[in-house]
């Protein structure tokens, strides 16, 4: 996870070691001996900079299971199992064996999926006319319109060059479609970009040439914009006592933002397209495996609720990042390498989806805990998943014998990852999202860039808070169960079960949920309700009073409710159990106030405020 | 008189959505069955003055109804209907059932803009509370009369037309909130705590300060005469009085308007007297000035000015920088016209929002009140604070202090009371300030949103401590909207002394008598809420500190998903609470049954 060690000069006390780490946090050694600290120095910068895959972390990490367990364990995401979820194969699209053994495109997964009327020619053919041989294949099947999103990369047509079998192959991904009558080709770069690289005999699709079809220009900036940008958001999180002018000014600076705008844009056009015009997309970039990806996930995420939930995350990184060929590596620094290479492509996607899950608070199943637990697996390479550039490559070096996937990890912890409020059946976890995407809807993710503020004691989380609430609602209604049956069995009907122990395991950590490193969830509180949103002007008036919404569901049923009700409530003390329940209830006020803490930590005014007393 | 007067009155506000057509008739407020003696007697009395007025309001109303308006409003259906102008508001109805009708107070309307296409008008209406409804009105003399009916109604200079003289309750008033809070009742809090102070009632017939309420706590050994002299030492009359008592450590805030030292050095000993008798023997104080240095110094030219180090050694003096009035005013409308920028730019966004300086605002005020509450708890110090006049930026630092300090002002009587005390008898010039807000084309001359920006402080505060308010953010909403148009008299005038004057106690009705009712309670109190007894101490790092979305973005974005979160939050700790007592009942109920039938016990 080092980024970066630096040695500043020595001190009295000893010598320091600032470390950068990639999740952002930057540690601070105070080592007293300057000669040890020079090893340490010496050895971390080598350390920090394997140069094989060997050398990795994953390689070792042994978390103590057998073979069978760590073959499981690459089985857990089942990509084919999520075509099938989608409807596919079908009879508009097919399983093409065109790229087994890496044949085609060696960036490819081998298993793809291509419109029905494509034939391997046509596939071979497509794939020479474009860069490093990724030709269009299927990313999404959206089965409510028939419309798919399919991804490639750029053509390699410079200002003149046409392909046949290219033009067949954009043919064919419209005739998959039998609604429409042309796919729209995003180019997720900006128009100049995509122009210039016409003079290095790339570029884009010549509308003259391809029938039925419309180009659409996104405009997202290259891996060195992103990585430039990434740098100064960083610098912005860790700016000390900044004013607000500095910090807005660096906000905007950094253009971080606009960025993400952008790929939510991006995100936002496929999906519009392909569920409420219900025409193909075909996205591509450069080499189509940065923005593409980007754009594919977003508008996948956009579009169907399943990538909306724990698993289908998962599913969604395997298949778009994974599999389809993210330089992982590269990017990330994996192995010391070419350094502009690098650049915080996933990054990005995961700020989209924690941008979305502020504007739908209840669409998604998991947390900002669990974006920030992928993004730093993603760097830290304690599991196989995210090693290498493509599929070919974790085949050829046997990754999957020689070290663990995460994901089973990621979902043994689900509990911790888990969004109180998402609930499958209301409307936001349902169908299509439809963001706001103006600029004041963004806001720059603190769980991520703002470590120095995490580290001060965390603010009160109400999605902590309504976690622990929901598990003891859990634990009340097993136990409520288990009463019913035990008075049932008393009451007459013996059941054999019926000295079942109530599981009343009240957890030690409700206490401490807020003391551990992770990040204390940030929550919009929602906006007025809509019957005050008719102002004061109405509020004289009867009629709005009524307009008071009440969950018909908090209603118990009737007549158990009323039966109990009508026994003695005084006589509440006499039981102990419920007098542990009570403690348990007042000691998971999730108090993030520490009255023992230096104030000047946690208020800011600044620690040399008496200076300023004197004028 | 009672202190819970029952008015079943009906006026204007009480029509239906089926009687509508009665609206029509511009002066239907005065239409009131009355019960009561009370109500009886007040009749009579105001039956003069109302047909007089209600002369002066027709003659305002050059078109009083119009059939075929189109309504838009954001993320509501358009509405077709009739447009129907009162004294007091703007109504548009379908004349049909189970829609919705709008009620608009002129009051609210902060500004408006008139268009034309061909005979079509429209007219934007730009409210106070920051939304924009636009309508389209067929004809285009109709739309000019309405406009201009509209502009005179909404700019009434005597306060006494206001909607508030004619507004009579349609719900039972269970207590007067204009006695919920009164000074003689908030002392004896204080007495139980200590002795040090007394209620003085110096400025009774309001001669000695204008703008301080009739009893004032001072400390106990100082006297009337020298709070006379004093008073004509500080701005306004405002001598310094006893803002909080710090029950923890017996420390105290208070607040004053600046000394009036001028070029010269005026120096004023029953000044020096009156705040030294706060100090413990041996304990130092701050005085936290809330203009810069610079400021304070050019203050000196207009007879203003701050206490110096040789005169007041006891204290120790901090510059802060919160921004005068006119300052703040100019930033809201940059602000409120940053978020209506339709253009997709994030780079425009984020340089207006910076430009704006709202942010900045927010924390330099926070800033400062956490720096208060610091000396306060932490420094075991008496705080005094000032700036020039001690009625805005003052306030704010000392409001804010006492919800960082006292967990009763973050229940809702007690930020109640905190408004009450702090604001409203501590003579915050609320008429003065909320005349218009970020809409109004008039030149700006005493307009500040000062209230909206510790409103804004308290939201801050409470996202960073969800857990610790007892209401919601609604609640302050609503304290903004009735800050600045309202049919209640809470946030009329400008001091206790205008407020007497107008009898706005015995003539309207108190905001907080529609807040303390169940119902209404209900839908102001925030699920989360955990008493903490706690200091709270919140982050006023940039980053901490959002734009408050649920009054800035509120007309701007639909508010659906946010809501449907609300309600999930709500539902999943009521069905906690439900399933608690339901598990405890049938425990109790298990065990009795164990006792009946010892046989069946488990071990």
């Amino acid at each position: 996870m080092v980024s970066s060690v630096e040695r500043p000069p020595t001190i009295p006390a000893g010598s320091q070691l600032i470390l950068r780490c990639k999740d952002f946090r930057v540690y601070q050694i105070l080592i007293p001996q300057e000669r040890d600290c020079m090893d340490v120095h010496a050895s971390l910068v080598r350390l920090s900079r394997p140069e094989k895959y060997s050398e990795l972390y994953c390689m070792s990490f042994n978390p103590n299971v057998n073979k069978e367990e760590r073959e499981d364990s690459w089985k857990l995401i089942d990509l084919m199992a999520d075509y099938k979820r989608m409807g596919v194969p079908n009879n508009l699209w097919v399983s093409t064996a065109a790229n087994s053994e890496y044949r085609v495109c060696d960036t490819y997964p081998s298993e793809l999926f291509v419109p029905k009327s494509a034939t391997p020619a046509i596939i071979v053919g497509s794939s020479r006319f474009r860069s490093r041989g990724r030709f269009p294949a299927l990313s999404y099947f959206h089965q409510d319109t028939l419309a798919a999103v399919c991804r490639c990369s750029q053509p390699l047509s410079g200002f003149s060059g046409r392909c046949q079998e290219d033009e067949m192959m954009l043919q064919a991904v419209m005739k998959s479609n039998p609604g429409s009558e042309y796919i729209y080709v995003v180019d997720t770069r900006p128009k100049l970009n995509a122009m210039a690289n016409r003079a290095a005999g790339k570029g884009y699709e010549n509308e003259d040439h391809y029938t039925n079809i419309k180009l659409q220009f996104i405009g997202i900036e290259n891996i060195h914009v992103m990585r430039s940008s990434q740098q100064k958001i960083i610098d912005v999180g860790e700016m000390r006592a900044p004013s607000m002018t500095d910090f807005l000014w660096g906000l905007e600076n950094s253009g971080w933002l606009k960025h993400i705008k952008a790929v939510l844009d991006a995100g936002v056009f496929i999906a519009r397209a392909v569920a409420d015009e219900g025409v193909s997309v075909l996205v591509h970039c450069s080499d189509g495996w940065d923005r593409t990806a980007q754009a594919c996930s977003v508008a996948s995420i956009l579009l169907d609720p399943f990538y909306r939930t724990l698993k289908g995350l998962m599913v969604l990184i395997e298949r778009d990042w994974v599999s389809f060929g993210h330089k992982f590596s590269h990017r990330y620094a994996h192995l010391d390498g070419d350094p502009k290479e690098v650049s915080p492509v996933i990054d990005q996607f995961l700020e989209c989806v924690w941008q979305l899950s502020e504007q739908f608070p209840c669409a998604f199943e998991f947390n900002e805990r669990f974006l920030i637990a992928i993004h730093t697996q993603v760097y830290s390479c304690q599991y196989g998943t995210f090693l290498c550039n493509c599929q070919k490559e974790r085949r050829d070096i046997r990754l999957h014998e020689r070290s663990h996937s995460v994901w089973p990890q990621l979902w043994k912890d689900r509990a911790e990852y888990t969004n109180p409020l998402y609930k499958a059946e209301q409307s936001q976890s349902q169908g299509i999202l439809r963001p706001n995407t103006t600029p004041y809807c963004f806001k720059m993710w603190k769980g991520l860039y703002n470590h120095m503020e995490k580290s001060t004691p965390p603010r009160q989380s109400p999605s902590d808070y309504l976690s622990t609430v929901k598990e003891e609602t859990q634990q009340l209604e097993e136990e409520l169960i288990n009463h019913q049956e035990r008075i049932a069995a008393l009451m007459g009907k013996p059941i054999t079960w019926e000295k079942i122990e109530v599981p009343r395991r009240r957890t030690s950590h409700l206490g401490q949920r807020h003391c551990g490193p992770d990040p204390p969830s940030t929550y919009t509180h929602p906006i007025t309700s809509p019957t005050q949103d008719n102002g004061h002007a109405l509020s004289s008036e009867p009629v709005n009073q009524e307009a008071q919404t009440k969950d018909p569901a908090l209603s118990l049923p009737l007549g158990l409710h009323t039966h109990l009700k009508s026994q003695d409530p005084d006589d509440l003390s006499a039981c102990s159990d419920l007098e542990s329940g009570v403690a348990d209830l007042s000691s998971r006020s999730s108090s993030g106030v520490d009255e023992g803490k230096d104030p000047n930590e946690t208020a800011s005014p600044p620690p040399d405020w008496k200076s300023k007393g004197n004028h | 008189m009672s202190n819970t007067p029952i008015f079943k009155a009906f006026c204007c506000s009480s029509l239906g959505t089926k009687s509508l057509p009665r609206c029509l008739q511009p002066t239907c407020f005065c239409e009131r069955t009355s019960v009561g003696r009370q109500q009886l007697k007040r009749e009579g009395k105001s039956a003069v003055r109302v047909s007089a007025q209600v002369m002066e309001f027709a003659e305002l109303i050059k078109t009083p109804r119009v059939d075929g308006v189109v309504l838009h409003r954001p993320f509501l259906p358009t509405v077709e209907g009739t447009l129907c102008l009162t004294g007091h508001h703007l109504i548009l109805s379908s004349r049909q059932d189970n829609t919705e009708e709008l009620w608009l107070l002129h009051s609210n309307i902060d500004s408006i803009e008139k268009r034309f296409v061909g005979s079509l008008g429209t007219i934007i209406v730009k409210c106070k509370d920051l939304r924009v409804i636009q309508l389209d009105i067929p004809g285009m003399e109709e739309c000019l009369n309405i406009a201009s009916s509209i502009e005179a109604l909404s700019t009434l200079d005597s306060v006494s037309l206001m909607y508030p003289f004619f507004y009579r309750p349609m719900f039972e008033v269970i207590e007067d909130g204009w006695n919920s809070f009164l000074p003689e009742d908030v002392f004896k809090d204080l007495e139980s705590m200590t002795d040090e102070w007394r209620l003085s009632e110096v400025n009774k017939d309001f001669s000695v300060c204008q703008s301080y309420p009739p009893l004032v706590a001072v400390p106990k050994n100082v006297d009337d005469e020298t709070l006379k002299k004093v008073a004509t030492f500080r701005h306004g009359g405002r001598f310094p009085v006893l803002s909080y008592y710090h029950k923890k450590n017996g420390m105290v805030m208070m607040r004053a308007g600046q000394p009036l030292t001028g070029t010269n050095g005026r120096r004023c000993k029953e000044d020096e007297k009156l705040i030294n008798a706060t100090l413990r023997p041996g304990k130092r104080g701050y005085i936290i000035d809330t203009r810069t240095i610079n400021v304070a110094q050019q203050a000196k030219a207009r007879g203003g000015g701050f206490e110096t180090e040789g005169n007041y050694p006891q204290w120790r003096r901090i510059h802060k920088a919160i921004e005068r009035y006119n300052i703040l005013q100019e930033s809201l409308i940059k602000l409120v016209e940053a978020c209506n920028d339709q253009s997709h730019s994030m780079d425009r966004w984020l340089s207006k929002l910076e430009a704006s300086n709202w942010q900045t605002h927010v924390k330099e005020i926070l800033t400062t009140a956490c720096l208060a509450a610091q000396c306060i708890d932490r420094e075991g110090a008496s705080v005094l604070v000032h700036g020039t006049e001690g009625t805005d930026a003052t306030l704010q630092v000392t409001s804010l202090a006492q919800i960082i300090l006292d967990p009763a002002c973050r229940t809702i009587r007690g930020f109640q009371g905190l408004v009450e005390r702090e604001w409203l008898q501590a003579g915050h010039p609320f008429q003065q300030r909320c005349a218009t807000s970020a809409y109004s084309n008039n030149k700006p001359r005493q307009e500040a949103p000062v209230f909206l920006l510790f409103l804004d402080c308290v939201w801050q505060i409470l996202r960073q401590f969800p857990c610790s308010f007892e209401f919601s953010e609604s609640f302050l909403v609503l304290l903004f909207e009735h800050a600045y148009a309202s049919q209640f008299g809470t946030f009329l005038a400008n001091s206790t002394a205008e407020r007497t004057k107008l009898s706005l106690p015995e003539k309207t009705v108190s905001l907080w008598s529609w807040v303390n009712r169940p119902q209404e309670l209900e839908r102001l109190t925030n699920p989360l809420y955990e008493a903490n007894s706690l200091v709270i101490w919140p982050s006023v790092a940039p980053q901490s500190l959002l734009l408050w979305e649920g009054v800035f973005l509120r007309w701007n974005r639909s508010s659906k998903c946010l809501d449907e979160a609300y309600e999930e939050m709500v539902h999943i700790i009521e069905y906690n609470k439900e399933l608690q007592s339901k598990v405890n009942s049938l425990r109790r109920q298990l065990a009795e049954l164990e006792t009946e039938d010892p046989l069946l016990q488990t071990p």
